[in-house]
């Protein structure tokens, strides 16, 4: 008797959840899928039109699979001489600002992270506080031109050194998941805070350093605001800003292609401009899959406490 | 040693401040670069706010000049561009907060409810690449592929009737806050849901457990239990961007500027930028940017303490 009435009622709730969740499955299918076009298309159609020819690009003839393969656009991207020196430029900002990024936030953000540290919600505040107020940017660029940084490489790897989002996240990683009884083990051996920072905590922080890199190599990589505020010398020029010049302002491209000579330039000039996009992103990119390992858990960790 | 510190306190101060110092000493010398960043590309801009209150003359320079107390905030509420950029701002930073908010909050639970393990990292993968195409890049996609006649997107758009046959989508002004907002939404929902997959992933799956037994469908899992699983993250985040309300990505907006756009997009730190640094005006260029610090952080205040009021969760 007891179990019978079990069995219906177990019946009763696969008869009454089942079709709400299978709408409710189709429904997350076809939006994922959605969502995925949504995303993934315009990205797919500048790879097609890369390599297709711009007439039939421009004609809306090109839609899911190149037509009329060439990699002129390639060609002309690895010849310009612009598109070489902002490419070293951007190396330089990247590597050494992301590398002055990490000495400057990892102490840091360990400092803060120790709780017997009397004066951190003091400093911590220090920093926080220009998250939300900070000066503007014409008292920033006259800073800037009265230490007499304005048109140096060095403002360009030295500006954003800290910034205050990826110190807390840090911290918070730190406090969070590197055990107390190893800085009291640490203590008690008689270390000092140098070096449990660097044979302690540094090891042990590889996944918010992880994110860290990625966060700051992107910033400086896509940066082109602190080209155009403060450095105008062309021979210093990212290579975002030597791709707006050429993406958006349309000036002539170098090899000889730019004027009127020859009948393909306008429509060449369009493969051109989807080759450097290409050419642009995918280093960076790049970056993105080696340290997807470590990402989703130091992001995770270190998410948003104030 | 411990007779004086019971005879004098100034003894004991100076104990107890030596033995702050000899403990944390080398925590102050780790501290020290980021302080010492932070003071000089922060706080002394800061102190440069005065400039806003004075006539600059390049003799004197950052804080030199005749103090002429609100004549350039006055110039600025005055000129016809008060209203305009005012008004843009609002719009793009508003729209980019309805839409842009709520959809990586979505996405994350979309993401969430997927079964498929593959599929699942094939959606995630791809929704974050758009996060490392530079504005730069993404403004000169949105200028190829809305193009008047060639535009692939802008075609498929016309075709399927959402936009009029006859639009130039990117100079059209009533065009441009949609097309702000709506690419802004695609660059960064996927790289955003990150937080809250995060936040979903680290909810107890026994609650999921006892929602079944109780007969709660998916829908109603989802409702019950992710969506206040995320609340607190929610919250956090939104008083943040709040907080932001008036600081519309310069970027953006500058590279996406064209002569016929320009009535919906002169934005506040554009034009700080075009009066301030390209045309030397530099006290009157403080004084729209201190303008504009100022709402942003009356923003912030009100938004977290409603947050707080509301539903306990607030950033200060």
């Amino acid at each position: 008797m007891a179990g019978k009435n079990q069995k219906n009622v177990s019946d009763e709730i696969v008869k009454t959840i089942n079709w709400p969740d299978k709408i409710f499955g189709a429904a997350v299918i076809i939006l994922s899928i959605l969502v995925f076009i949504i995303i993934a298309y315009p990205l797919w159609f500048v790879v097609i039109a890369s390599i297709s020819n711009s007439n039939l690009v421009n004609l809306g003839k090109v839609t899911i699979w190149p037509k009329d393969i060439s990699f002129y656009g390639f060609q002309q991207v690895f010849q310009d001489a612009r598109i070489l020196t902002g490419y070293v430029n951007t190396l330089i900002y990247v590597v050494g600002g992301t590398i002055l990024n990490m000495a400057v936030t990892m102490p840091a953000a360990y400092a803060l992270s120790r709780r017997d540290f009397s004066t951190r919600n003091k400093i911590m505040f220090y920093f926080v506080f220009t998250m939300f107020f900070s000066g503007g940017l014409v008292p920033l660029y006259m800073t800037v031109s009265k230490l007499g940084l304005i048109s140096t490489k060095t403002i360009l790897i030295v500006y954003m050194a800290v910034n205050t989002y990826n110190l807390i996240i840090a911290r918070t990683f730190i406090q969070n998941s590197i055990p107390d009884d190893l800085y009291e083990a640490a203590i008690l051996d008689g270390c000092s805070h140098f070096t449990y920072f660097t044979k302690g905590v540094i090891p042990l922080s590889k996944a918010v350093i992880s994110v860290l890199i990625l966060y700051y190599a992107v910033y400086h990589w896509n940066d082109y605001f602190n080209a155009l505020i403060f450095n105008s010398n062309s021979a210093h020029a990212p290579l975002q800003t030597v791709l707006r010049e050429i993406l958006l302002l349309n000036q002539a491209f170098a090899s000889g292609n730019g004027g009127v000579q020859g009948g393909y330039a306008q429509s060449a000039a369009d493969q051109v401009k989807y080759a450097i996009i290409i050419v642009s992103t995918l280093p960076i990119l790049c970056v993105y899959p080696f340290i997807q390992k470590y990402f989703e858990k130091g992001v995770m960790i270190g998410a948003v406490k104030g | 040693m411990f007779k004086k510190n019971n005879t004098s306190g100034t003894a004991s101060l100076s104990v107890r401040t030596k033995k702050y110092w000899t403990r944390n000493w080398q925590l102050w010398i780790m501290l020290l670069p980021a302080m010492l960043y932070i003071f000089i590309f922060c706080y002394v801009p800061m102190y440069g706010i005065q400039l806003a209150f004075k006539d600059y003359s390049y003799a004197t320079g950052i804080t030199g000049g005749p103090f002429v107390g609100f004549k350039y905030f006055k110039q600025y509420f005055d000129s016809p561009m008060f209203f305009t950029t005012l008004r843009n701002t609002f719009i793009l930073s508003f729209f980019s907060i309805i839409v842009g908010f709520p959809a990586p909050i979505i996405l994350a639970m979309l993401i969430n409810q997927i079964r498929n393990t593959k599929w699942k990292r094939v959606v995630q993968t791809t929704v974050y690449i758009p996060y490392f195409v530079s504005v730069v890049v993404l403004v000169s996609m949105i200028n190829i592929m809305f193009r008047n006649d060639s535009g692939v997107i802008g075609n498929l758009l016309k075709s399927i009737g959402l936009v009029a046959r006859d639009t130039n989508i990117l100079g059209k002004e009533s065009a441009f806050a949609p097309l702000y907002v709506l690419t802004g939404v695609w660059q960064s929902m996927g790289w955003n849901s990150i937080i809250y997959i995060a936040a979903l992933s680290s909810v107890d799956t026994q609650l999921y457990d006892s929602c079944k037994i109780d007969g709660a469908n998916r829908w109603q899992t989802m409702i019950n239990i992710d969506l206040p699983a995320i609340l607190p993250t929610v919250m956090i985040l939104l008083i943040m961007n709040m907080g932001n309300v008036l600081n519309v990505g310069f970027d953006k907006v500058f590279l996406m500027q064209n002569s016929m756009n320009m009535g919906a997009s002169q934005v506040i730190s554009t034009y700080v930028y075009t009066v301030g640094i390209k045309s030397g005006q530099f006290s009157f260029g403080s004084a729209v940017g201190l303008f504009n610090t100022v709402v942003n952080f009356v923003f912030l205040i009100v938004t977290n303490y409603i947050s707080k009021r509301s539903t306990g969760t607030g950033l200060m």
